[in-house]
């Protein structure tokens, strides 16, 4: 992949935005799942990996999405 | 799909279910249990101590899995003394027969010890979805006069601290994990609340007394707080038994959350009351857990949702080997025949779909271990329930086999809602001539097996749970630049069907993505990711009748075509 780390930071605040506008995304500590720290339910944390997908433009498998319940989760994973 | 036949190696505990249907009577049902008119009967004493009792006290009651994955086991005699503990916690904060204990916490233990604390103790308790936002929890609270509370610390600092004001009624809130600094009156660690609890034998319910209250949502109007007796704990037990196969000795997993009632009536209840070992699993979602659980906990009965399967059908084409694994059901919607073959091709079995709602509070059809399995059918009654449909609102006129109609459930089975206090002409408008009418839309086929339809009203069904448009509609019109709103469901592969939101803006200013994230973003703090919208649309005008009702027939097929035409969309 040929993205760069800011460009993988805003797709993944753009995506948590769309889907959960209520969420303050800079308050939130990048090492903790998300789901600990603000108000997300499964079907949320579905539509934020397929609004991840849409804006990065690619295909995230169904057994990785556990990678992505923190934001360092997401960059780490996004960025390999 | 062709019928699924019951596999010849499988003999459910259930044999003769045409001798069971008809040799059943409810009040010798109850009278064996100890529960007939009038005795003393506790659901909690059914549930713990008498297994305790027979000699059992060692057996595990509860097989725990925290949220760090630690693995721990509680027994049937460390249950009845958290749980006896809990009740003389409860005394020692002057909390009587009848008053109202409420929950707001995931699958975690301390939602045993709450119930089964409480309705020990002659006091009634209540669960509330931890993913309610504030408007939802206050308004529940509120309406159920809340004397204690038992929550988490995040919950507590993010909903309850707010709203507290507005609860005159509640005085202790007891939280399961750490404590705020400076915490105001009332506040305390459960564990400390417990560690100098008296022990407290078993209050002298009877088999009326009220136990457990359940919220419903409603089309229009606030939420119904639906009250069960203590003799529903025979249903449970029997329906258990009958459609999910438990028994003693059991490894049981229900996925519910203990915010809706089937967490309580099949996540706490039924599988105590059978003696077995429920399965309780603290952490979010995540399909290799799933697996994990099924496989090396050795769950030998799995109840849980069709949203749950198809976010699993998602991530596993075929599971591993679950030798333990003898009975799968599901419940909360209407589960299509596709997951039910998915269920097939992935754990070599089929998944047997349910059928009850709060008001029943106990299953009434189902597609019995015992019986083929039509996919995509609710299935057949229980013993002791006769289902039937018929006209809609009239129970004494049925309709002819493959009409659609309401289903409507006769006969005295123990777990039906005994009362709503805050709806009193609740049960007598939907009780008629012994019938209770469901307010579901249904047929029976040739066969006797029963096919849902749809709801009779404008409830939507997400996820597994209800949502009442009113309440989101409320929510939404509180905010500054909305005008109007109408709510409907529309269908979704995944939750099967989700809320959307149709919104006519007012005041200044664009009606563009800003403002439609503003009042998303106000709709999830108010009403929380559960009740919340998924997708907003702005209207110019929403379709009306003539008497001025937001017409929810016309937004949801608009709903339905939007979502078809571009799916994939979300909010």
């Amino acid at each position: 992949m040929t993205v760069d780390n800011d460009t993988l930071d805003e797709a993944v605040t753009a995506a948590l935005e769309e889907v959960a506008p209520d969420v303050d995304v800079s308050s939130l500590d990048p090492h903790r799942n998300l789901r600990d720290q603000v108000e997300l339910d499964s079907v949320d944390f579905l539509n934020f990996v397929t609004a991840l997908e849409r804006r990065l433009d690619l295909r995230i498998p169904e057994g990785d999405y556990p990678k992505l319940s923190s934001l360092e989760g997401c960059r780490r994973y996004l960025a390999a | 799909m062709e019928w699924i036949e019951k596999h010849p190696d499988v003999s459910p505990r259930l044999t003769d279910y045409d001798a069971e249907c008809s040799n059943l009577n409810w009040p010798d049902a109850l009278a064996r249990w100890g529960a007939g008119e009038n005795q003393p009967f506790n659901m909690a004493v059914a549930a713990v101590d008498r297994h305790v009792a027979e000699g059992l006290a060692e057996r595990p009651a509860l097989r725990i899995i925290d949220r760090d994955g630690g693995d721990r086991s509680l027994t049937y005699g460390a249950l009845q003394a958290q749980t006896a503990r809990f009740a003389g916690a409860l005394g020692s904060a002057g909390v009587g027969v009848g008053d109202r204990v409420m929950a707001v916490l995931g699958p975690v233990p301390e939602v045993h010890v709450a119930v089964l604390g409480t309705v020990r103790a002659g006091a009634v308790f209540g669960g509330l979805f931890s993913a309610f936002g504030p408007d939802l929890l206050a308004q529940r609270l509120r309406l159920a006069e809340a004397r204690v509370l038992v929550t988490t610390t995040a919950v507590y600092e993010r909903k309850i601290a707010p709203i507290r004001d507005r609860l005159p009624s509640l005085r202790d809130i007891w939280l399961v994990d750490g404590l705020p600094e400076n915490p105001p009156p009332g506040l305390r660690r459960l564990a400390d609340v417990l560690a100098e609890a008296p022990y407290a034998e078993p209050a002298a319910t009877r088999a009326e007394s009220p136990a457990l209250l359940h919220f419903t949502s409603g089309t229009t109007g606030e939420p119904k707080a639906l009250i069960h007796a203590h003799r529903a704990a025979v249903a449970h037990a029997l329906t258990g038994r009958w459609a999910l196969d438990l028994g003693p000795e059991d490894c049981f997993w229900c996925t519910a959350d203990p915010g809706w009632v089937t967490g309580i009536s099949y996540g706490v209840f039924a599988p105590l009351l059978n003696g077995a070992t429920a399965l309780v699993d603290a952490r979010d979602f995540d399909p290799d857990h799933w697996l994990e659980n099924l496989r090396d906990r050795a769950v030998n009965v799995w109840y849980t949702s069709p949203t749950a399967l198809r976010m699993l059908r998602r991530a596993v084409a075929e599971a591993p080997a679950l030798p333990a694994l003898r009975h799968i059901a599901s419940v909360g919607e209407p589960l299509d025949s596709e997951t039910v073959e998915w269920g097939l091709r992935a754990f070599g079995q089929p998944v047997h779909d349910t059928y009850w709602q709060s008001e029943t509070g106990a299953i009434v059809i189902a597609n019995l271990p015992v019986r083929a399995i039509k996919p995509g059918a609710m299935g057949l009654p229980v013993p002791g329930c006769i289902p039937a449909i018929v006209t809609p609102g009239d129970p004494d006129s049925p309709v002819t086999d493959g009409a659609v109609g309401e289903l409507a459930i006769r006969g005295d089975w123990p777990a039906l809602f005994r009362d709503c206090p805050n709806r009193p002409d609740y049960r007598a408008r939907v009780t008629r001539s012994g019938w209770y009418l469901t307010g579901d839309l249904a047929r029976r086929d040739a066969d006797g097996y029963f096919w849902f339809v749809g709801r009779g009203d404008d409830m939507i069904k997400t996820a597994g749970h209800m949502v009442g448009p009113f309440e989101v509609e409320a929510a939404l019109m509180a905010h500054p630049r909305v005008s109007e709103a109408g709510v409907v469901g529309a269908p979704d592969p995944v939750a099967g069907e989700v809320v959307w939101a149709f919104v006519v803006p007012t005041g200044e200013g664009e009606a563009d993505e800003t403002l439609r994230r503003d009042i998303l973003a106000h709709a999830r703090r108010r009403l929380g990711p559960a009740a919340a919208p998924r997708v907003i649309l702005f209207r110019r005008r929403l379709p009306h009748t003539r008497s001025g009702k937001i017409l929810r027939r016309r937004l949801r097929r608009l709903a339905s075509r939007i979502s078809g035409r571009q799916s994939g969309v979300k909010a």
